[in-house]
């Protein structure tokens, strides 16, 4: 396992080539190129602001900060494992005639998808400066630690699903099903307290919603970067997110940190015990 | 002398099966029946030798040996089934050139891409950005995306990348096939060079000739076992003697298909070499080939058709009994016979097809497809390389200067 690791590092090179090959050749020959990095997420917050706002009238305010401070995490999480998936059988031509630790294809397509998340981070960060929201300095720490489990997790499942997906090659299609529910059964659209009031009507604890294990992660970035944290005025006025304090947080994402860390080690063995047919499958 | 790879009784297995189920269903509904589906092939058997620091090892052996699959298990692509596999020293495997070049991005993108998939550091590349490209020849071309280039400079390019690696293991798998003369001209003293430098090299090939030209040590396999790991001579001695072992077994076993042979049956083929203790024949020499039949009943206006294949599959020469102007009755059983008077090739394996078929229709009555060869050995000193043995005479006496 450490040897795994260390021939991934000094590999890294490698790695930060095939990022870069990666974000080139998407661009490549179209006129916007970046911009459509950036133009994905604000198309979102149009479509879900006239949908979820001026449809069906929800009243969170200042939606489209609320919205991206979990959606762009989730689109993280989500997109690399898009690409992951297929990122040992789409290079069968390179599996097939060089050495190179093979775990370096799909954290290539997290990388990808990381550059694409920093550069999104930019449309959030002026949104909040723009509405003059601002941010609350004993929070926004929180979101160090969430990006690091972030991270660990999209890259564990990423390697997981990178290997299953040269035996099973059903995968893929599998994921683009799972990923659309997944999406909607986590609060990013919708805020926490929506499924935690009905939960609790059939007498479950709210934090059942922590099964999912993305909503540690995006409920503490909502937290960390979204200030506004009631709905409604008067007496309808109600909290959106979790109240507790910081350490409920940072427990939450201690816990799925824990859980990422032995996912990872299993994802590895699995994949190092695959990995020697790789050549053969392809 | 260190050994730079250890190959300890290595054999790999694969699974090979009729329909290959990488989807859900077909794993989920195939899993019971999944064993008998399946059919194993050891592509190899118990293969042992060791590799010198700083020598040069030639794997000889014909199309499905296994020789491909031993280069990919030394270099790590594929994992042995059983055995193991030492390797001291930085790799570079020329298994394909320009692997991995993405055919969107610029020539120098593509260097940068594929020299650090190889291993190398980004100031590695900078430091011998310019000899890549140069040895490549590829100065005008090098911002211009891969996909716009001819086959011939993505493969000079890939191996100039590949050659510029330092490696101290280098795996070549018949890759100085590709390009043109002056290319691999050029290819062949970058190697011999590699060789001066200490560079342990191991490479795949069916061309005896090279391996004689620049191997220290030579391993012959033929499917899948190691015949012989020796002498590069030695070697390419066994190497032709075993192929032609082998061919007779093949013809034995082969048992001729119902709906051809039901009317005439080639019951045999033999090459006549012109010297019985000689399996070959050297540029210019003679050889004749004698083809045994059976015919049920009668059969007129036959043609008797032979054809010579090169390992490539390409007809190097065909003729056939209605060419040579005769007109042929079979009966009962017997013998035709051609006598090549001359066989203008150079070195080489050349497959014979022989096949019987009725002029009016062409209706194929036997086929017997490249079960055997003839072999051909160059004259010492005979260096000409391709397929035909052409006598040249050269003038050099307009060549002016010293007389």
């Amino acid at each position: 396992m450490a040897g795994h690791l260390a021939d991934i590092w000094s590999y890294r090179e490698l790695l930060a080539n095939l990022v870069r090959k990666e974000l080139k050749v998407k661009y490549k020959n179209s006129v916007l190129g970046f911009l459509w990095s950036l133009l994905n997420p604000i198309s979102q917050v149009i479509v879900f602001t006239v949908v979820f706002q001026i449809v069906l009238k929800n009243t969170i305010p200042f939606f489209p900060i609320f919205l991206l401070s979990g959606m762009l995490a989730w689109n993280l999480f989500a997109l690399s494992l898009a690409g992951a998936t297929g990122s040992i059988t789409g290079n069968h031509q390179l599996v097939n005639k060089v050495y190179f630790p093979r775990e370096i294809l799909p954290l290539a397509a997290v990388g990808a998808n990381c550059v694409h998340f920093l550069l999104q981070s930019i449309v959030l960060l002026a949104t909040i400066m723009v509405t003059g929201v601002g941010f609350d300095w004993r929070w926004v720490w929180l979101v160090v630690p969430a990006l690091a489990v972030l991270l660990l997790l999209t890259s564990a499942f990423a390697i997981f699903l990178s290997a299953i997906n040269v035996y099973a090659r059903d995968t893929q299609h599998l994921l683009d099903v799972v990923l659309m529910a997944w999406m909607w059964v986590t609060p990013l659209v919708y805020q926490w307290e929506l499924p935690a009031k009905k939960l609790h009507e059939h007498g479950i604890p709210a934090s059942f919603i922590l099964v999912n294990p993305i909503v540690s992660v995006t409920v503490t970035l909502q937290r960390a970067l979204y200030q506004q944290h009631y709905v409604g005025a008067g007496a309808a006025r109600e909290p959106m997110l979790p109240m507790n304090g910081q350490w409920w947080y940072l427990r939450n994402l201690g816990i799925i940190g824990a859980c990422s860390v032995v996912v990872f080690i299993l994802a590895m063995r699995l994949f190092h015990r695959l990995e020697g047919n790789f050549a053969e499958e392809l | 002398m260190p050994n730079a790879i250890e190959v300890d009784h290595v054999s790999k297995r694969f699974r090979l099966s009729s329909e290959r189920h990488s989807d859900l269903k077909g794993r989920i509904v195939n899993r019971r029946r999944a064993k008998t589906v399946i059919e194993e092939f050891w592509a190899l058997k118990d293969v042992a030798f060791d590799v010198k620091e700083g020598s040069t090892v030639g794997l000889l052996g014909h199309n499905g040996s296994g020789k491909s699959t031993l280069l990919k298990l030394v270099g790590g692509i594929l994992r042995p089934t059983s055995g193991e596999i030492r390797r001291r020293g930085r790799l570079a495997s020329l298994l394909e050139l320009g692997a991995g070049f993405h055919p969107e991005l610029t020539g120098r993108e593509n260097v940068y891409l594929n020299a650090s998939i190889l291993g190398l550091s980004r100031r590695d590349i900078d430091a011998r950005f310019d000899d890549i490209v140069g040895f490549a020849e590829m100065e005008r071309f090098i911002d211009e995306q891969v996909k716009h280039y001819s086959s011939g400079m993505y493969v000079r390019l890939g191996f100039s990348v590949a050659i510029n690696v330092d490696p101290e293991i280098l795996l070549i798998d018949e890759v100085l096939a590709v390009g043109d003369e002056n290319f691999q001209r050029k290819c062949l003293d970058r190697i011999k060079r590699f060789q001066k430098d200490g560079v342990t090299i191991v490479f795949v090939t069916h061309a005896p000739d090279l391996v004689r030209q620049i191997c220290d040590r030579a391993v012959v396999l033929d499917q899948g076992e190691m015949v012989i790991h020796g002498e590069p001579g030695e070697a390419v001695r066994e190497f032709r003697e075993h192929l032609l072992g082998r061919a007779a077994e093949v013809l034995d076993k082969v048992e001729p298909t119902k709906k051809h042979g039901e009317l005439v049956r080639v019951t045999d083929v033999a090459i006549e070499y012109p010297e019985a203790d000689r399996p070959y024949v050297r540029n210019g020499e003679s050889a004749t080939i004698r083809i045994a039949f059976d015919a049920s009943e009668p059969v007129d206006d036959v043609v008797v058709a032979i054809a010579l294949h090169a390992t490539d599959g390409h007809v190097v020469f065909g003729q056939n009994t209605w060419g040579l102007g005769e007109k042929v009755r079979l009966e009962g059983s017997g013998e035709i016979a051609f006598e090549l008077q001359s066989v203008s090739l150079l070195e080489g394996t050349y497959f014979l097809t022989v096949n019987v078929h009725t002029r009016e229709g062409a209706r194929m009555l036997d086929i017997r497809e490249q079960l055997d060869h003839l072999d051909v050995l160059n004259h010492d000193g005979n260096y000409a390389w391709g397929v035909a043995d052409i006598p040249v005479k050269l003038d050099l006496s307009k060549l002016g200067g010293g007389t």
